[in-house]
């Protein structure tokens, strides 16, 4: 997004479009870079309610699908959470770039 | 309108209000709390914002993590301000300028911005009697401008205005008990939750919004760059503390005490107190009395909770 000066702002300093933070992408902040595991996942949409930076992907049908590594952050609370299938998470935290 | 289910996998079909892209800490609870506030319902919702951690890093210049119609306000007037926005509403709508459509006011604040600076505000706007929402989202230090005490930081806690050192073994003084405080306000409804029990959180933001008046809602969010702790663990310490009763839900309707969830086994403080930083310090054997000052108090305020439900 280009920088914008004084006189092509909106008076007051108003944003008018509204969630526009979807342009600055905070995925190059991660360190550790979660990993979905598929077949351990059951769908319990814990890591979607748990994620503070929306960055888990949810089909049509309600059904979780891959991260948003455009703007994850790479806290892991969603790998913490995650109650996994037998004892096998479903999403496991692995260093960015091994 | 019909309360919305609470159902995850119809909830997750829906569209975030609350955007990403919004640049608050890896980890952070607060983004959490707003995203479950927001989505509780499908009302139109008009916020205003005190500064703090939400306030600065949700709206910065072009770029806003909301979509839904927010006021950014001084640290100490977020209520003031919606409690206007709510009565330009009203007075609108009387005028035949808009339509009715039942539009809910809600208020964010950090603990620093409701316990301190904003509680004058907000203290006025729950007697005006405004038909709007406060929710304080509790991190415990003013985290934003550099981890310094707030009158939410709990005892012990170590933190940049009182550090554990030589002087002074972190915080000596015990957290105001808000809730209570807002509770005395005589307002309809008065509740504490915690973002890791979603479905909790989310049926008193459902139940508040279906009455008419000033509603005050505190909510645990932890803030690991504070609290001193991993990224990946805001959950989990939100867990414990409503565990170990340092954070109980419960809710105060017309003034009548519910306890909305009990943990089945009341843990030790030290559950809570051991993995953050911040309480380090009191696990050195000369500050042993720290930690029986902490538990003692929390059983206190536990009991008394307890004495009041049962009162009814």
């Amino acid at each position: 997004m280009s920088k914008k000066f004084w006189e092509e702002l909106p008076q007051g300093s108003v944003v008018l479009e509204a969630g526009s933070s979807a342009k600055f992408k905070t995925g190059s902040w991660r360190s550790m870079r979660p990993r979905w595991i598929e077949e351990n996942c059951i769908q319990c949409m814990f890591c979607w309610m748990y994620c503070p930076d929306m960055s888990v992907k949810v089909t049509e049908e309600g059904k979780r699908a891959d991260f948003d590594f455009e703007y994850c952050k790479g806290c892991g609370i969603c790998a913490l959470e995650c109650p996994g299938k037998k004892g096998n998470k479903a999403i496991v935290m692995e260093g960015e770039g091994n | 309108m019909t309360t919305k289910p609470l159902r995850l996998k119809e909830l997750a079909k829906g569209e975030d209000r609350f955007a990403h892209g919004h640049r608050m800490c890896a980890g952070c609870g607060a983004p959490i709390v707003v995203k479950q506030v927001l989505m509780a319902t499908d009302y139109p919702i008009i916020a205003s914002n005190a500064t703090g951690c939400l306030e600065v890093s949700s709206c910065i210049q072009q770029f806003t993590a909301w979509k839904i119609p927010w006021i950014h306000s001084a640290f100490e007037n977020a209520a003031a301000t919606i409690s206007g926005v709510e009565t330009m509403y009203r007075s609108l709508v009387k005028q035949g300028k808009i339509e009715e459509q039942n539009v809910k006011f809600v208020s964010f604040a950090g603990d620093g911005g409701t316990y301190d600076i904003g509680f004058q505000s907000l203290s006025g706007a729950m007697e005006r009697g405004h038909d709007m929402m406060y929710i304080c989202y509790d991190n415990g230090a003013y985290m934003n401008t550099g981890i310094q005490r707030s009158s939410a930081t709990p005892f012990g806690a170590n933190t940049t205005t009182c550090p554990a050192g030589d002087a002074i073994p972190g915080k000596l003084q015990h957290r105001k008990d808000l809730t209570r405080i807002m509770a005395a306000h005589g307002i309809p409804y008065v509740a504490q939750a915690s973002p890791a029990n979603w479905m909790d959180l989310m049926k008193k933001v459902q139940k508040a919004f279906e009455i008419k008046g000033p509603k005050f809602l505190n909510v645990i969010a932890p803030c690991n760059r504070g609290w001193r702790t991993k990224t990946d663990d805001a959950i989990t310490l939100a867990k414990i503390a409503f565990e170990t009763c340092y954070w109980p839900l419960f809710e105060i309707e017309n003034g009548v005490t519910k306890i909305t969830s009990k943990p089945k086994e009341k843990k030790p403080l030290v559950d809570f107190l051991k993995p953050q930083g911040r309480f380090k310090h009191m696990f050195a054997p000369e500050n042993e009395w720290m930690l029986v000052q902490a538990q003692e108090y929390v059983d206190a305020q536990w009991e008394r909770l307890l004495k009041d439900e049962a009162a009814g």
